[in-house]
């Protein structure tokens, strides 16, 4: 017997990986999840079909959403998280001393649930007394907040679905209404690869160009995401990503890492052409 | 048709309305729906209109609207009835759709609810008789006067200063309306207005009634308050002899498609002869379907569903009022009189605080924040909500409107705020329509009568109507008008830089 999970990347492509057993299947209010094991990628965790993380390669995408911003912020202290319900972001930042405070706004609290259950090696934190659960809509409860983030990761699914209006406009405004003055906005910023995806990156880097004083794109490889080639999206009002990235300061930190470092950081920002071309078009 | 005698005969009592298990038995059936579904089944050789045949003819339009939707747009035969004149499965559909409506007739409209407004009024004015009515009615109001030749007894509405709004009628006004028109054949009134405010319908009705008069009500907003729970009086309950209900605004159906309800006191045999003088002889099964299957749908699952638009409206309202300077108005507003009632499932929100016209913001909602409402005037936006909206989509209304004020505040200085001007009617619409005319700059208008129509579009309320004076007031508001971004229709000269007037007054 055999048994594949397989998603379908556009309507001619599909990736596909061998499962050894499935562990969940339930609908939420909001979605379908997933949790199966496989041999190749460890456990994973699907939502409506779509690949959210595997534990072979999750570290890369938490530690890019994450160091990044981390790196080029002098004092992060206050950090909403939106989305990000199997707590990878979470992980990451709860390594930080200097950060005191981490409000979490996922709408599926179900999510959440699953995870601590089935996927401790990314839901490890979520009992940190620095961490604030808000299971709501993340539009409505950023909307309600002024000037008090350093940073908002924004660890959204994609835009058709129930992150839909992570990628809008209103969202972003209300982001940077939230963020204190030299504030951080990072968000998952879809692939320039294949067509479709390419459109929503583009839609929502025009949105973030227009709310934000500085709105920069960088890269990782995320072997189990569409094409492989992920990008993500620096916003901010005062710091730019290479220019304010103090080094030195984050090395100091000690944090061991497996996939971001402080060059790689730098590099990262460094685009290909043809995406390069993607982003001027809407700026 | 016989005149009224009094109200008494024509009233509908609540408890026959709401024999519930009898009425909801009956509306399980769908018949036109039924009769598609069997015609399907058949398998006709097509030798008959329309020429596409199920599409086949025409593979660009089969593709892009389904091979589903071609295959029954097909023409009146035996086992579909004929809209003209039916006598079978259109008959049994308008006789649920009475019954859902408590109605003692019912009528499937195609031409859109403008063809049922202007049949209400063709059924009952002739040339020369009056009608009274606010002057926010719909264009298609003063269309059907145009036809018939009727004269309009405008009563104003009052104006709610704060929100720049037009309301319903006093119940005094009518009556001073009635008494100096002691010869007019009908009232009508708007149930509720675009913006969700409701007159005093049943009392209106019993002064109608009690002065001979028909009542004819324009439910084009209000098809919902048949069906939901604790909304405003309906226009069949308060014993009115017509209503335009139009099912394909909160009633779910297709585009263009309507019902045209009608009283236990109207000749409803001669309602039908009036119809079938503009109605098309193809009606459309496209629209007759989709107004029986929402008929069923409203008559089974109407209460929760208006249940759920509320509570959606409830909590945008309570939220953008929490935002600061939009003001989403609801029952406070209510008055015993130009504001007897308030249809909470509308969302109407004044921006004028925000230091925006209406208008502005509905431009900013749809260019910046792909967000299309319904429409914006000069101090008010409209944001339509039905069954098909969600929470998510409400969050993102809210979410825009609170960075519009965040970005584009200003101060409320200079900004107009009256909207109602008052008609001086100088002769009927038809003779200012059909008159012999010239046309004159803007500015060269004022003192002459007006040979079209001016329409601030959305929501196609009147500012100027055939055969009335103009004056510098009315020039002033439609140059401002247009300056906020207002679409302005209705004259020839589509720059509305000229207006056409009648020759030789």
């Amino acid at each position: 017997m055999e048994l594949w999970f397989s998603e379908k990347h556009t309507e001619t492509v599909k990736l596909s990986i061998k499962v050894d057993k499935q562990l969940v299947s339930l609908q939420s209010d909001f979605q379908r999840i997933d949790i199966f094991d496989s041999q190749e990628f460890g456990r994973f965790l699907t939502l409506d079909g779509y690949m959210m993380l595997t534990e072979k390669d999750e570290f890369i995408y938490h530690e890019m959403i994450t160091h990044v911003p981390m790196a080029v912020h002098p004092n992060a202290r206050r950090v909403l998280v939106i989305g990000a319900g199997d707590g990878g972001v979470i992980r990451e930042l709860t390594r930080y001393k200097n950060v005191e405070h981490i409000d979490l706004v996922e709408i599926d609290e179900m999510v959440v649930k699953i995870c601590k259950e089935y996927l401790p090696q990314t839901a490890c934190c979520f009992d940190d007394p620095r961490v604030h659960p808000y299971y709501e809509d993340g539009l409505k409860f950023v909307r309600k907040h002024e000037n008090e983030y350093d940073l908002i990761i924004v660890d959204s699914t994609d835009p058709f679905g129930p992150g839909e209006g992570l990628f809008t406009k209103e969202f972003y405004g209300n982001c940077y209404k939230a963020l204190k003055e030299d504030g951080i906005m990072v968000n998952q910023h879809e692939s320039p690869f294949y067509t479709s995806d390419a459109i929503a990156m583009k839609r929502a880097h025009k949105r973030i160009v227009e709310s934000f004083a500085i709105s920069r794109v960088y890269q990782a490889h995320i072997p189990t995401y569409p094409s492989g080639h992920w990008l993500f999206g620096f916003a901010s009002k005062k710091y730019h990503p290479i220019h304010d990235l103090n080094a030195s300061r984050w090395n100091a930190l000690g944090l061991k890492t497996s996939y971001y470092n402080t060059n790689l950081h730098k590099g990262a920002f460094y685009l290909p052409n043809y995406v390069q071309e993607m982003l001027h078009d809407v700026e | 048709m016989s005149k009224l005698i009094g109200d008494a005969a024509c009233a509908k009592s609540e408890g026959e309305k709401n024999n519930e298990t009898d009425r909801l038995s009956c509306q399980t059936e769908a018949p036109i729906l039924e009769a598609l579904e069997e015609f399907k089944q058949m398998r006709l050789v097509p030798f008959d209109v329309p020429g596409h045949k199920r599409g086949k003819g025409n593979k660009e339009l089969t593709e892009f609207l389904g091979e589903k939707c071609l295959t029954v747009d097909v023409n009146s035969m035996k086992q579909l009835d004929n809209i003209c004149h039916p006598i079978s499965c259109i008959k049994a559909g308008e006789e649920l759709a009475a019954m859902a409506f408590g109605a003692a007739h019912a009528f499937f409209m195609v031409n859109g609810t403008t063809s049922a407004v202007q049949a209400m009024i063709l059924s009952v004015c002739k040339r020369g008789d009056k009608i009274i009515l606010p002057r926010n009615v719909h264009r298609s109001v003063i269309n059907a006067l145009v036809l018939c030749g009727a004269i309009p007894v405008y009563i104003n509405p009052q104006i709610n200063e704060r929100l720049g709004i037009a309301l319903g009628m006093k119940l005094s006004e009518v009556e001073e309306a009635i008494n100096a028109n002691p010869d007019a054949v009908a009232v009508l009134v708007n149930n509720p207005t675009y913006y969700g405010i409701c007159s005093n319908l049943k009392a209106i009705t019993q002064l109608a009634h009690a002065h001979n008069m028909f009542m004819l009500v324009d439910e084009a907003h209000g098809t919902h308050f048949y069906f939901g729970e604790n909304l405003p009086i309906d226009a069949m309950t308060a014993g009115a002899d017509f209503s335009s209900a139009s099912m394909h605004k909160s009633g779910g159906s297709l585009t263009q498609s309507s019902f045209l309800l009608c009283g236990a006191n109207v000749n409803a045999k001669h309602v039908r002869q009036v119809i079938n003088l503009t109605q098309t002889t193809s009606g459309s099964y496209l629209l007759l379907s989709s107004l029986d299957i929402s008929r069923r749908n409203l008559a089974l699952h109407g209460k929760q569903i208006f249940h759920d638009v509320e509570n959606l409206v409830e909590y945008a309202r309570k939220e953008i009022n929490h935002i600061g300077d939009y003001y989403a108005y609801s029952k406070e507003l209510i008055n015993g009189d130009s504001i007897y009632d308030f249809d909470v499932t509308k969302l109407s929100i004044n921006t004028l605080d925000v230091g925006l016209a209406g208008i502005e913001v509905y431009a900013l909602l749809r260019d910046e924040y792909d967000i299309q409402i319904e429409f914006g005037d000069i101090g008010n936006i409209l944001a339509y909500v039905s069954v098909g909206d969600s929470y998510k989509n409400i969050e993102r209304l809210i979410g825009a409107l609170s960075e519009i004020r965040r970005l584009y505040k200003k101060s409320r200085v200079g900004m107009l705020r009256h909207e109602y001007i008052t008609p001086q009617v100088v002769t009927t619409p038809q003779e200012g329509f059909y008159s012999e005319k010239m046309s004159l700059p803007l500015e060269e208008s004022v003192g002459h009568i007006c040979a079209e129509f001016v329409m601030c579009y959305p929501p196609g309320i009147p500012i100027l109507a055939p055969g009335e004076a103009i004056t510098k007031e009315i020039i002033e508001y439609i140059k401002y008008a247009k300056d906020k971004g207002c679409s302005m229709t209705g004259p020839e000269d589509m720059e509305i830089n000229r207006l056409n007037v009648l020759r030789g007054d």
